[in-house]
């Protein structure tokens, strides 16, 4: 199941570059949370603070705190445990290229040390059917690579690759940017279904989709979380005037 | 810079289109009731002709917002000007429709002589058409607060047309013979209070596209 998250005081920096400040939300567990805004505004290094990748770069740091659950991510837990707890979907599908489907599914649990057979073999069956992809590669597990699925397959599977950790957070960074309408809503068809599991939080530049997708949406403009509220509020009638502009195409 | 400069052309547009309508409605109460005060038959006729070209321009707006909901995936406020915009170009198609029935009941009229019955016409025929000129107004001005002063004359057209139904049902048993004048001012009455029914409608989504709330049935259901 999902779990709630608590961010109170979160600032980033990459160098002297204030890319976060003061972003303060509650997203509810087993639901989806939209993420909008324009390029650079700071909602991809936001995602990136939940499962402290933000971090992995040597000139990056954050403050405050995000809270899991009970769980406090910068205090209570290590990175590696967190990204265990938490998925994430990029914006470009990318499969290990040299690995069968078989192989990418599972490399997540491989290299937490699982090798029991049976296991793999059950989580992969259960995260290709989470992802919607079984029924399209189960005759080609072991014997097709990952790569040479197609791009919308290809995010599916890396999807499935994600929950097959059984992690209670998902994040996506704009994963259907990359793919085409058909490809796109059967990923949205796979966020309204796999949000019964997990969290999920997704940044897109895709309004309708933000707004097809999720039951609350931010709105984040020059490091700062301008407003968070229903989607449903935000696409009909947000309380800021700089969140109306942005979503009808007014800015600049 | 300003961004979106072909939708921001097509809003304006679909309000000038409306606006068109708008006129053309208005016109269409305006020379019934002065057939009604005239007896003026020519006035029926050019209330009737004038009909198609209200559908449709009705037909063209309605398009238009279809194009810009498909083409603009509008947000927000314009989303809600546009829905507007629909609802309001469907009660300026009836406000038109009600010059026709008002000149329908007119043209009959004339075959009888013209007697004072107790039903002041131009009085509710001027509260109403200032009721669908104001909602216009604040359509025009993007002003809720405008807006909000019409719908509370619609309780003064509503009574006049409520005075009138009695005054006339009471003329209808006291003189038979005054029936069909009688009858026929009574459905002008009606017609009447329709037409501000269409403003308050109108009213009603100005405040909708201005504010985003939903003012409609408020009064009605607060009285259960």
């Amino acid at each position: 199941m999902g779990v709630g998250i608590l961010v109170e005081h979160l600032n980033a920096w990459y160098g002297t570059t204030h890319t976060l400040q003061d972003i303060n939300l509650h997203i509810p567990a087993n639901h989806a949370t939209a993420l909008i805004g324009p390029s650079g505004c700071g909602k991809s290094t936001f995602v990136r603070c939940l499962n402290r990748m933000h971090e992995t770069n040597p000139i990056a740091r954050a403050e405050g705190t995000v809270k899991m659950g009970d769980v406090d991510i910068y205090k209570d837990a290590s990175p590696v445990e967190i990204r265990r707890r938490v998925g994430m979907v990029f914006q470009r599908p990318n499969p290990f290229p040299t690995m069968s489907i078989y192989d990418n599914v599972i490399s997540g649990l491989k290299l937490n040390g699982f090798r029991n057979r049976r296991v793999l073999d059950e989580t992969v069956e259960r995260s290709l059917k989470s992802a919607a992809l079984w029924d399209e590669v189960k005759d080609d597990l072991k014997k097709k690579s990952g790569a040479s699925l197609s791009g919308g397959q290809q995010q599916r599977m890396c999807i499935a690759r994600a929950i097959a950790v059984d992690p209670e957070v998902l994040l996506m960074d704009e994963p259907a940017s990359a793919l085409d309408p058909v490809s796109t809503s059967k990923i949205e068809d796979l966020i309204f279904q796999l949000k019964s599991q997990y969290t999920i939080v997704i940044v897109t530049h895709n309004m309708q989709q933000a707004a097809r997708v999720a039951e609350n949406t931010g709105f984040f403009l020059n490091g700062k979380m301008v407003e968070f509220d229903s989607t449903h509020k935000i696409f009909t009638n947000p309380s800021d005037k700089r969140t109306e502009d942005y979503i009808t195409g007014r800015f600049g | 810079m300003a961004t979106r400069i072909k939708f921001q052309q097509n809003l304006d547009e679909l309000k000038e289109r409306l606006l068109v309508m708008a006129g053309m409605a208005e016109q269409a109460i305006q020379r019934s009731i002065e057939a009604y005060n005239t007896r003026d038959m020519n006035l029926c006729e050019l209330v009737f002709r004038s009909e198609p070209a209200i559908n449709r321009l009705e037909r063209e707006i309605d398009q238009l917002a279809l194009d810009l909901l498909a083409m603009e995936q509008p947000m927000a406020v314009d989303l809600r000007f546009i829905l507007s915009v629909i609802r309001i170009n469907a009660d300026l198609e009836r406000v038109g429709d009600q010059g026709v029935n008002i000149a329908v009941r007119v043209r009959e009229m004339g075959a009888f002589a013209n007697i004072d019955l107790p039903v002041d016409i131009p009085k509710l025929a001027s509260l109403s058409s200032a009721m669908i000129r104001r909602a216009l107004q604040a359509f025009i001005e993007a002003d809720a607060e405008m807006a909000e002063t019409v719908l509370k004359l619609d309780d003064q057209v509503d009574e006049m047309n409520d005075a009138a139904f009695h005054a006339l049902s009471s003329l209808i048993k006291e003189k038979p013979d005054l029936t069909p004048q009688s009858l026929n001012a009574l459905i002008i009455s009606r017609n009447l209070e329709r037409v501000g029914d269409h403003a308050t409608n109108i009213a009603e989504d100005v405040i909708f596209w201005v504010r985003g709330a939903d003012v409609r049935h408020y009064s009605s259901s607060a009285q259960g």
